[in-house]
């Protein structure tokens, strides 16, 4: 009985008052409880943690003995992080300058509403379909000098020919580029194209009306009114770069000479789980979470702070 | 009458379920490895328990994180591989392995495993966590006969003869020296080139005794200077794997490797003879020792009385004289007890058992050093060998690497 009455407390005076905010969309909210636990616990959780125990001594197990900034001290006085970093922002700023024009460029050779659009969108996206690893293998055994390009070119009669850009320490990241810009090249002309076919037909028109050419049009008026797409493909190919690992790995585990082509991720594969010190392992993965979000602030600025000034 | 038939058809199948399932984890997939891996599983079920092959293919570096993010994620297996030493010591300490005490007091291990460093290197607080299998030594240079022969000199009968003879070998065309790409292979090198440019004592004192003095004075600092003058005779060699590098001695591309007793398998299943197609020097001819590491079986708690006596069984197994026996003819590897027969080990093995019963031994790095140190030397000694980094810079490095380990 007691219950009846407490239950219908709380419907008089819902109808008496206006609902309290947090009741809108009830079934909408619960319904988004487990993923926010999820991203909560495991994501926000799992980083807190990670970034917490960055400052241990932990070796195989996590343990609370406190050292300070030992394991970032020591992180930024190991040559081979620093060679990694090195890499890393020569890979990234080529792959994120050739990704972005190239799948721009064929986006817009794309756009001229050209037969079998389909079939080419098609092969153009395909790579993108294979994970890293498929396409390191692939590419090392393409690049490989006695089985690849160089091993036919050979066979054909020109046996001066040298193209082994995987066996020596000042070519291997461009190897690493071909294979990089091969997988993710499509994924980013399909954004373009994406935007492209966003804007107005009736721009187009306009254009043609003042005479303006073509490349101009695109130049003074397409890519400015595309800067959300080209923000986000920004975005989401500098996240991937920066997590760059598998590629490496199956192309050539960090080699040649040792370390040529090492990058952050696979200093904290090897010094978690090869060292056994998660410490070590901790820190160098904070240092990348770090330039993560380096990355994204000033995109979640442009993008979320944009919208309430305009 | 159905039913008796039935039960007598669920007690049949019911049967081999009897005997305990373990499960073992390794990274023994080469040809040679797996044949070896063989023999101890054929022995472990003709005891009448199930050994349940979890072999991990890509090497130590892989296998191991799976292992321990089994055992420390409440997956363990029923038995697993590691190189004894450092590598399992905090699963020790945590609590997560059994303790074979028991098992090595029964079978008397204190006396038969032999050298006791080996028994030294399971032991944690005074109690037995480990079944050593057997004994590999890294310090090997192997020699390609034929290159030697083609040239028309003599082939080395020690590294310093080697190095002297580089540039006649390097005047004919070939690699010196074979070295594989991977870190743990220069680290392994340059432990190698140490014991031969600085002597045993010095080896002793840096890795044993821990003497930061000696391992940042004039005699190491010599031996960075040889292993810059090493690193060119490897300039040409371009391979990944150490089996790779081994190749190309077997197909006399190259002079000769610094490599395990591991790679004597490669040659063997190439069909070369020892002593008529290549030669091996331990402690690469001039210092006759073996430096004993090898690998162990360690048994993760699995909190079930049954699984324990089995755990138990195969302990007790691995160590006995009939298994080391045909497991260790199959591997290449030495035993790990003295009091085996091994009439039919060939040349290179004989010479590994001759230092192995003259005591001319040292602990292995595993032994000495903790994983992390190993992992810091290496990338530090495969940017040295790979690259042209100066010596004494390496030098300062490779201190500043092992204080860490301290």
């Amino acid at each position: 009985m007691s219950a009846t009455t407490e239950a219908a407390t709380p419907r008089t005076t819902s109808a008496a008052r206006p609902r309290p905010r947090w009741t809108r969309n009830i079934s909408a909210k619960i319904a988004a409880i487990p993923m926010i636990a999820t991203a909560l616990v495991i994501f926000l959780g799992g980083t807190i943690w990670t970034v917490v125990y960055s400052f241990t001594n932990s070796r195989l197990l996590p343990r609370t003995n406190f050292v300070g900034f030992d394991q970032y001290e020591r992180l930024w006085e190991t040559s081979r992080w620093l060679i990694s970093i090195q890499n890393l922002m020569f890979y990234g700023v080529m792959s994120l300058v050739f990704t972005v024009t190239m799948g721009f460029v064929l986006a817009v050779l794309m756009d001229q509403k050209i037969r079998f659009e389909d079939t080419f969108r098609t092969i153009m996206l395909y790579p993108f379909a294979l994970s890293f690893i498929v396409t390191g293998l692939v590419w090392q055994w393409i690049l490989n000098p006695q089985f690849g390009i160089q091993g036919v070119v050979r066979d054909m009669g020109w046996t001066s020919f040298t193209f082994d850009p995987l066996n020596n320490p000042q070519t291997v990241l461009y190897g690493l580029l071909i294979a990089g810009l091969w997988q993710g090249t499509g994924f980013v002309m399909c954004l373009m194209l994406a935007g492209l076919r966003g804007i107005d037909e009736d721009i187009w028109k306009a254009a043609r009306v003042d005479g303006i050419p073509t490349w101009k049009t695109y130049v003074v008026v397409i890519i400015p009114m595309m800067r959300p797409v080209f923000i986000t493909t920004l975005v989401i190919v500098a996240s991937g770069i920066i997590r760059l690992y598998d590629l490496v790995v199956a192309m050539t585990s960090g080699g040649p000479g040792g370390n040529a082509s090492q990058v952050p991720a696979m200093y904290v594969y090897d010094y978690m789980f090869q060292a056994q010190n998660l410490g070590q392992g901790f820190a160098a993965s904070t240092m990348m979470l770090l330039s993560v979000l380096i990355v994204l602030i000033p995109w979640a600025y442009l993008e979320f702070g944009g919208k309430k000034h305009g | 009458m159905r039913l008796t038939k039935l039960t007598a058809l669920l007690a049949t199948v019911a049967m081999p379920a009897m005997a305990t399932e373990l499960e073992v984890t390794h990274w023994w997939t080469s040809g040679g490895e797996a044949a070896a891996v063989a023999e101890l599983a054929k022995a472990f079920d003709a005891s009448g328990d199930k050994w349940v092959d979890g072999a991990i293919a890509g090497g130590g570096g892989t296998a191991r994180p799976i292992m321990i993010s089994r055992i420390t994620g409440g997956d363990p297996m029923g038995a697993t591989q590691f190189n004894h030493g450092q590598q399992a010591l905090e699963l020790v300490e945590a609590g997560l392995m059994l303790d074979l005490t028991d098992v090595a007091e029964a079978n008397n291990w204190k006396e038969v495993i032999f050298p006791s460093t080996l028994l030294d290197a399971c032991t944690v607080d005074g109690r037995i966590y480990c079944a050593p299998v057997n004994i590999h030594s890294p310090e090997w240079l192997w020699l390609s006969n034929k290159v030697y022969e083609d040239i028309g000199i003599p082939v080395p009968t020690n590294w310093n003869e080697f190095v002297e003879t580089a540039p006649q070998v390097e005047a004919a065309g070939k690699t010196p020296l074979a070295l594989g790409n991977q870190p743990w292979q220069s680290n392994l090198a340059f432990g190698a080139i140490t014991v031969a440019v600085a002597g045993l004592d010095v080896w002793k004192a840096v890795n044993v005794e821990k003497n930061m003095d000696v391992a940042a004075g004039p005699e190491m600092a010599a031996v960075f200077e040889a292993a810059a003058n090493v690193r060119k005779l490897a300039a040409n060699s371009n391979v990944q794997d150490w089996n790779q590098a081994t190749n190309l001695v077997i197909t006399d591309q190259a002079a000769g490797q610094i490599m395990g007793d591991w790679a004597q398998g490669e040659f063997q299943v190439a069909g070369e003879v020892a002593g008529q197609d290549y030669t091996c020097l331990p402690g690469l001819g001039l210092n006759a020792y073996l430096s004993t590491g090898g690998d162990a079986f360690y048994f993760p708690k699995l909190n079930d009385p049954e699984k324990e006596e089995a755990q138990k069984r195969l302990a007790a197994l691995l160590v006995s004289p009939e298994v080391q026996v045909a497991f260790n003819l199959k591997k290449g590897s030495l035993p790990i007890r003295g009091d085996v027969d091994l009439a039919a080990a060939n040349d290179c093995m004989k010479k590994g058992l001759e230092i192995l019963a003259s005591g001319n031994l040292v602990p292995s790095g595993d032994m000495a050093w903790n994983p992390d140190v190993q992992k810091q030397n290496e990338d530090l000694l495969v940017e040295f060998f790979k690259s042209d980094m100066a010596a004494d810079r390496a030098h300062a490095q490779w201190v500043s690497n092992l204080k860490t380990g301290l």
